[in-house]
């Protein structure tokens, strides 16, 4: 009963759906105001009524409902109740179902907080935003319906791929979705603002606190996808340059782009159109994430079974939506003029800069991601990029990227004086080069790569400080005066500080664990020990335990430095019996210098085991860099200019005054 | 500057960052492509021993065997037409299993058998990697799967 009920709320959501991208569109077009005034209840009534669908199909998992097909495909009555509850959402039906209701989310947000949005722009927003919910509700409806029923009612489900059940995973697809589905609030913005014909710096302002909430999220969830990535998995590594991972990248390149032209637009009106077509690049490359993971047309170790007949209905949802706002901004584009003028050393310059570096980043991502595609499209060979594509392509641009950051925010708008910003930035440059040549010395036997990297680091991480203490005025005034002025700078000055010095540091964690990595693998015996960095790792033996689900080899490792026990550590190799398949669990100590992280394999059947030991320097100021990031965006966010749909009406009589 | 200065200057950067992005590109591409064979293709052509690529197909039943030393292991990739051995050494993944579909990455020896530095086993129990199934195709071997 709860299932259909479910069932019935995600049709009826259809329906509203397609009365959301309709009527409101109309009355925007004809400025009919009761038309218009549909969108806003629509959009609540979509959140409701999914609401109630995502409910059910938690309720159907929670109860063990196996008269629900999806149920018996990924559950199990035995699974501990948190992974039955994330395993609505560990499956394509239910992460659509997830994906829909992140998208209702937002435009309820709209329709509740958009009170001050022009009452046209609003309609066309939310209409927008239904038209998207109509192509993912009837994709679910058509193909992947979540509460398609099962006879006769197996007694057992078929539980969830071992490898999913952690709670790192939990929260990671969620995170990722709001992201994405975030940007689709930028998409629609700039799709009504097309229709409207109109963008100004009030319309920025609307955008961006929105931009800035995904980008927020889908940081996060790349974050916790690659922790995730990096425990259990156990190959010691966080990225893969998989095109899974690069599908989630690729929306992240192009968003932090939108975040910074949509500055351009808000403070300048200039950099209008540019912005327009970046919202529409950065959704459509998240339609294009969405259909990436879900079409399984790449190979990828992400890569779970999936059906292609799927696949070409997201394709084809995706070519609607890129290409009919594409063509409708190649129909409007030209009419929207440019305001402020600008010298190309200037802070709009810098910002161009950063765009450019980044939508090259993002392009060389792209090609290398679907380049294996076309390329098997055409008959041509099989093929796939590795790492070391990457690493030739996109690092240099990085690093480019890392260089211009540190000087970009330090240079005025309009007219900038380079000159006299890098006077300011020598102490930044002397530290560089000191911090490189600390770590050549310390690591001898790394690559030269590596130096440069933390080098790059600690130039981004100086010249943010150096930004930082130059807004407040360190060393002019009394300490409270400086207390003052550092209290009184506006938050988004704080965010941005923030988020640029986590670049900063989650660079250091990227060398630390790639370039300096150090692994070891060989069979110990109980009692046996090996070293690695500096560490002694003892094997202590194994035990049998057995979980809630699984049964477990549980090894335990003593690690030393110096004859100083240091930590004990507990890989474990599970066995889920259900699904008749093994996981390894990685144990990992952390330290600020490095990560230690063990890894058990299988018994070599004398009475050792296959153990693989790995030194990961400077791990965790990956995840720090990743945490600062989206604090970064999350303060620069709680900014009172850009609070979620309050752009102040004063704010906006003060654009509106300012001479065009 | 007037708009029209702007606008060149503008599309100057852009032309200069897309051009050292193509050269970045392109350059890649040339040493960078990782290739996908199937046994049979490999037995049919010669392949310059000193290119990484990736091997694609079926773990052969009864092929798994270990070495003294515990880590090094030895197995058949087949596609039931032809077969090639493969040696690794190191953890094999969780899901790799005899008659189960794999991609090895590694080079081949001139003694034919194939050195390899990356195994990736599927995912899940439905998940056959698309190369694998194609390479069981282009064989004949090739059973569909059971609807899901």
């Amino acid at each position: 009963m709860i299932p259909e009920l479910g069932h019935f709320a995600l049709v009826l959501a259809f329906v509203v759906a397609l009365a959301q991208s309709s009527l409101p569109m109309l009355g925007a077009a004809r400025g009919d105001r009761r038309l218009m005034a549909v969108a806003g209840p629509a959009a609540l009534a979509q959140l409701l009524l999914l609401a109630v669908s995502f409910g059910a199909l938690t309720y159907a998992f929670v109860v063990s409902d196996f008269s629900v097909a999806l149920v018996v495909a990924h559950s199990h009555s035995a699974k501990p109740l948190l992974y039955k509850i994330s395993g609505v959402w560990a499956n394509h039906e239910g992460s659509l179902l997830l994906w829909v209701n992140m998208l209702a989310l937002f435009g309820a947000a709209v329709a509740l907080f958009g009170s001050n949005l022009p009452p046209a722009l609003k309609a066309r927003v939310l209409a927008v935003q239904g038209m998207i919910a109509v192509g993912f509700h009837a994709f679910m409806l058509f193909t992947s319906n979540p509460f398609l029923r099962v006879f006769p009612v197996p007694a057992d489900g078929n539980d969830l791929n071992p490898i999913l059940q952690d709670p790192g995973l939990a929260f990671h697809p969620p995170m990722l979705y709001l992201g994405y589905v975030g940007f689709s609030m930028a998409f629609s913005f700039a799709v009504a603002a097309l229709i409207e014909g109109k963008v100004d710096a009030a319309w920025a302002r609307w955008v961006r606190p929105w931009t800035l909430a995904a980008w927020v999220t889908l940081t996060l969830g790349i974050g916790l996808g690659a922790r995730w990535a990096y425990y259990e998995l156990g190959w010691g590594g966080w990225w893969f340059w998989d095109p899974v991972e690069n599908a989630s990248l690729m929306p992240w390149l192009a968003g932090t782009a939108l975040l910074h032209s949509a500055i351009v637009v808000e403070k300048r009106d200039t950099l209008k159109s540019w912005t327009i077509l970046l919202a529409i690049l950065t959704f459509g490359l998240s339609l294009l994430g969405t259909f990436l993971v879900r079409s399984g047309v790449l190979t990828s170790v992400h890569t779970f079974a999936s059906d292609p007949a799927r696949g070409l209905f997201i394709l084809g949802l995706f070519a609607a939506a890129v290409g009919g706002s594409l063509t409708l901004y190649a129909v409007r584009a030209p009419a929207l003029k440019g305001g402020g003028l600008f010298q190309p050393i200037s802070r709009e310059g810098a910002l161009l800069l950063n765009n450019l570096l980044l939508a090259t980043a993002c392009a060389t991502v792209f090609i290398g991601t679907l380049y294996p595609l076309f390329l098997d499209g055409i008959g041509g060979a099989t093929v796939s990029v590795g790492p070391p594509y990457y690493n030739t392509t996109f690092m240099p641009l990085l690093a480019a990227l890392v260089f211009v950051t540190g000087i970009g925010p330090m240079l005025a708008w309009k007219r900038g004086d380079l000159a006299a910003v890098l006077s300011r930035l020598t102490l930044a440059g002397v530290g560089a080069v000191a911090a490189a040549l600390v770590a050549w010395r310390l690591e001898t036997q790394g690559p030269i790569l590596a130096v440069a990297g933390i080098g790059f680091a600690f130039w981004l991480l100086l010249a943010t400080l150096i930004d930082l203490a130059g807004r407040f005025g360190l060393g002019r005034g009394r300490p409270a005066e400086i207390w003052r002025r550092a209290v009184g700078l506006p938050r988004s000055a704080w965010g941005g500080a923030l988020a640029h010095a986590g670049l900063a540091v989650a660079l250091l964690g990227m060398v630390g664990t790639t370039l300096w990595a150090a692994e070891n693998i060989r069979v110990m015996r109980p009692g046996e020990t090996t070293t690695l960095g500096g560490y002694d790792y003892r094997f202590d033996g194994t035990e049998q335990v057995s979980g809630p689900n699984y049964s477990s080899d549980f090894g335990r490792f003593t690690v030393s430095r110096g004859g100083a026990v240091v930590a004990v550590l507990t890989p474990e190799k599970r066995f889920y019996p259900v699904q008749g398949t093994p996981t390894t669990e990685a144990a990992i100590k952390t330290t600020a210098a490095a990560d230690l992280y063990v890894v058990l394999g299988d018994p070599d059947g004398q009475g050792g085991w296959t153990v693989r030991v790995f030194h990961r320097p400077l791990a965790m100021w990956l995840w720090l860099g990743f945490v600062m990031m989206s604090a970064g965006g999350a303060v620069s966010l709680s900014d009172r200019r850009l609070r979620v749909g309050a752009p102040a009406r004063r704010g906006l009589a003060a654009v509106a005054a300012r001479p065009a | 500057m007037t708009r029209k200065r702007r606008r060149l200057y503008v599309l100057l950067a852009a032309l200069a960052s897309l051009g050292v992005a193509a050269a970045l590109v392109l350059s890649a591409m040339r040493d960078n492509l990782v290739f996908f064979f199937s046994p049979s293709e490999l037995a049919a052509k010669h392949l310059p021993a000193d290119r990484a690529f990736r091997l694609g197909g079926l773990v052969e039943e009864g092929s798994l065997a270990r070495d003294a030393d515990g880590l090094t292991v030895r197995f058949k990739i087949t596609d039931l037409t032809a077969a090639v051995p493969v040696v690794y050494k190191g953890l094999l993944p969780d899901l790799f299993r005899e008659g189960q579909g794999v991609v090895a990455l590694g080079m081949l020896g001139s003694d034919g058998v194939f050195t390899a530095s990356e195994i990736l086993a599927k995912h899940d129990e439905n998940y056959m990697p698309p190369e694998v199934a194609e390479a069981l195709k282009k064989s004949g071997q090739w059973k569909s799967e059971p609807a899901p």
